[in-house]
């Protein structure tokens, strides 16, 4: 059983986007970027965001964290690349709610449904939350540019 | 082999017999919390049962038997480290509330702005960040003694670190984070060759060896009770009496007074001069029992089946392929600090989790030491005497399953 549920967790998904992080690079043409940090297992992160308008044109992150929040980040960005910060906020919303454990359709996730073996793992949820808190901080930020803490 | 017998001694800890995720626990995580024997559990239950009041105060029956056990149990912490007198012994609430007291209380008065403190770069937060507001308030200096790779203390500048304008040197006995065990006693010589007074973090050196204050010649030395098997919430600042004496209270309020009215405040001598207000007195007592136990074990016997441990679960885990040992002292106590290749300690953490062993992952409240080895986190298994060398088995079996999992 209990095996299962690493399973569930570490998924052929994950473990791939952990060791092969999409959109993991700098982005010198962000017009939106947020620092993001776990002080409590070290786990550190900048998510860039190049908005055309409404709409989220590239999106990118780097950092170093465990292999959930690594995965998660990366699963992301892959996510959200065309996406208008309006369909952003709505998959922000339902991924938290997924990793919380509250029902949600996962038809509407797509790929980042992977991420809900999480909710098992209580003490790893911040994780798994910590690039989409960040991603958040960014969008927010009316500044071009700013910095924000997690 | 060990003189102990193990199979009796973790029938003392009943939290040791569960399962967790359908496997027996394997508690590994003793350098962040001990488990508690019968023996401390029955003391403190049975204090709240016969003989609960409150201490120094009130003639009747159950506050005398309440004050006789507290304070028993400052005899007891007395004699485990060797102190000359009860007055020495003051109870707080752990090492960190400790640190805190000296460096309030003893220091800070005579600290003038350009002053400095010493510390090492190994210390545990609780014996750097005291230190570090301390010269926020006065415009005093924190200097740190440096590591080497291996993690032991480079003790190559010592005496250029040892100034005229060096007010204290606090350094911790055992690292919580690499299991070193620092050279304290020639330190505290090399201090006081300058009359500069040194206080001892022992909160990991009192669980897994003999510590005598008068050999080592401190001046301050503290730690925690819950990290050797006693309750939380309760622990000891040892301090020579005559630097005791001379300090001013640290907190005001019941207890610690002779006589109080507006004009004038007189007060109480030690210890209880630095213990305001209605103290932890279960967990005192729980503290007593602890010592009761490790004494009726033997100190060195549970130090050497620890030590014995401690090179069976390195010499194993050096032989796993993309391992890597964080600290390795030639004289380590306890602690297993590793790296698993490619896998970040956090996942580590939650494999082990699912197979029942308990270990701790993160930066273990030590964040100076990852920073000099480049590392967020590490993964840390620490022994205690109850444990075994089937555990050290399950922690390598661990290990190969978390490299299977991220192969
Ligand atoms: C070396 C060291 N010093 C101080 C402390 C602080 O102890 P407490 O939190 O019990 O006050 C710890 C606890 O982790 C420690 O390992």
């Amino acid at each position: 059983m209990s095996n299962s549920d690493l399973r569930d967790l570490y998924q052929e998904v994950i473990m791939d986007h952990n060791k092969k992080p999409r959109n993991f690079r700098d982005m010198t043409d962000a017009n939106h970027l947020a620092h993001g940090n776990n002080p409590l297992c070290g786990d550190t992160l900048v998510v860039f965001l190049k908005l055309n308008g409404d709409v989220i044109e590239d999106v990118s992150f780097q950092g170093s964290g465990c292999a959930i929040s690594v995965a998660s980040a990366s699963l992301m960005t892959e996510a959200l690349k065309g996406k208008t910060l309006a369909e952003a906020e709505t998959l922000y919303e339902l991924v938290h709610k997924q990793m919380t454990g509250e029902k949600i359709d996962s038809s509407s996730l797509g790929k980042l449904a992977v991420l809900s073996g999480v909710k098992e793992f209580p003490a790893r949820v911040k994780c798994a939350t910590l690039s989409w808190h960040t991603l958040h901080a960014a969008m927010d930020s009316d500044h071009d540019i700013s910095v924000s803490t997690e | 082999m060990s003189v102990l017998d193990l199979a009796a001694i973790r029938q003392d800890f009943p939290i040791l017999h569960q399962q967790i995720n359908g496997h027996p626990l394997v508690y590994l995580d003793n350098a962040a919390t001990s488990q508690k024997p019968n023996q401390v559990i029955d003391a403190v239950a049975n204090y709240y049962r016969q003989d609960n009041a409150n201490v120094h105060r009130g003639v009747h029956r159950l506050s005398q038997r309440a004050t006789d056990a507290y304070e028993g149990a400052r005899d007891k912490i007395r004699d485990f480290v060797n102190a000359q007198s009860d007055k020495e012994i003051i109870f707080v609430r752990g090492a960190t509330e400790a640190v805190n007291l000296v460096a309030q209380s003893f220091v800070r008065p005579q600290l003038q702005a350009g002053d400095e403190i010493l510390i090492s770069h190994m210390e545990h937060h609780a014996n750097i960040v005291p230190w570090q507001m301390l010269c926020e308030q006065t415009g005093a200096k924190l200097n740190v003694i440096p590591m080497t790779k291996v993690g032991e203390l480079d003790l190559s500048t010592l005496d250029e670190l040892l100034t005229s304008k060096t007010k204290i040197m606090a350094i911790g006995h055992v690292s919580n984070a690499l299991g070193t065990i620092n050279p304290i006693k020639d330190m505290i010589a090399r201090a006081h060759a300058k009359n500069i007074p040194v206080l001892v973090d022992g909160a990991q050196a009192v669980p897994h060896m003999i510590v005598d204050v008068q050999d080592l010649d401190c001046d301050f030395y503290v730690f925690s009770g819950h990290k050797m098997f006693a309750p939380t919430g309760i622990g000891a600042l040892y301090g020579k009496q005559t630097l005791l004496e001379a300090m001013s209270p640290w907190q005001g309020g019941g207890d610690m007074i002779l006589s109080v009215s507006f004009a004038h405040t007189e007060y109480n001598e030690l210890p209880y001069k630095f213990e305001a207000g209605t103290p932890n007195i279960s967990g005192a007592i729980g503290l007593g029992a602890a010592i009761d136990y490790m004494n009726n074990l033997g100190i060195a016997n549970l130090a050497a089946h620890e030590h014995a441990l401690l090179i069976a679960a390195t010499e194993k885990v050096t032989a796993l392929p993309g391992v890597r040992i964080i600290g390795t002292a030639a004289q380590k106590a306890s602690v297993l600090s590793f790296m698993i290749e490619g896998v970040h300690p956090h996942d580590v953490g939650t494999i082990f989790d699912q197979q029942g062993l308990a270990i701790r992952t993160g930066h273990h409240c030590a964040q100076p030491v990852m920073q000099f080895f480049g590392i967020p986190a590490t993964a840390r298994a620490s022994f205690a005497f109850y444990n075994t060398f089937d555990e050290i088995d399950a922690l390598v079996g661990g290990i190969k399953k978390v490299q299977e999992l991220f192969a």
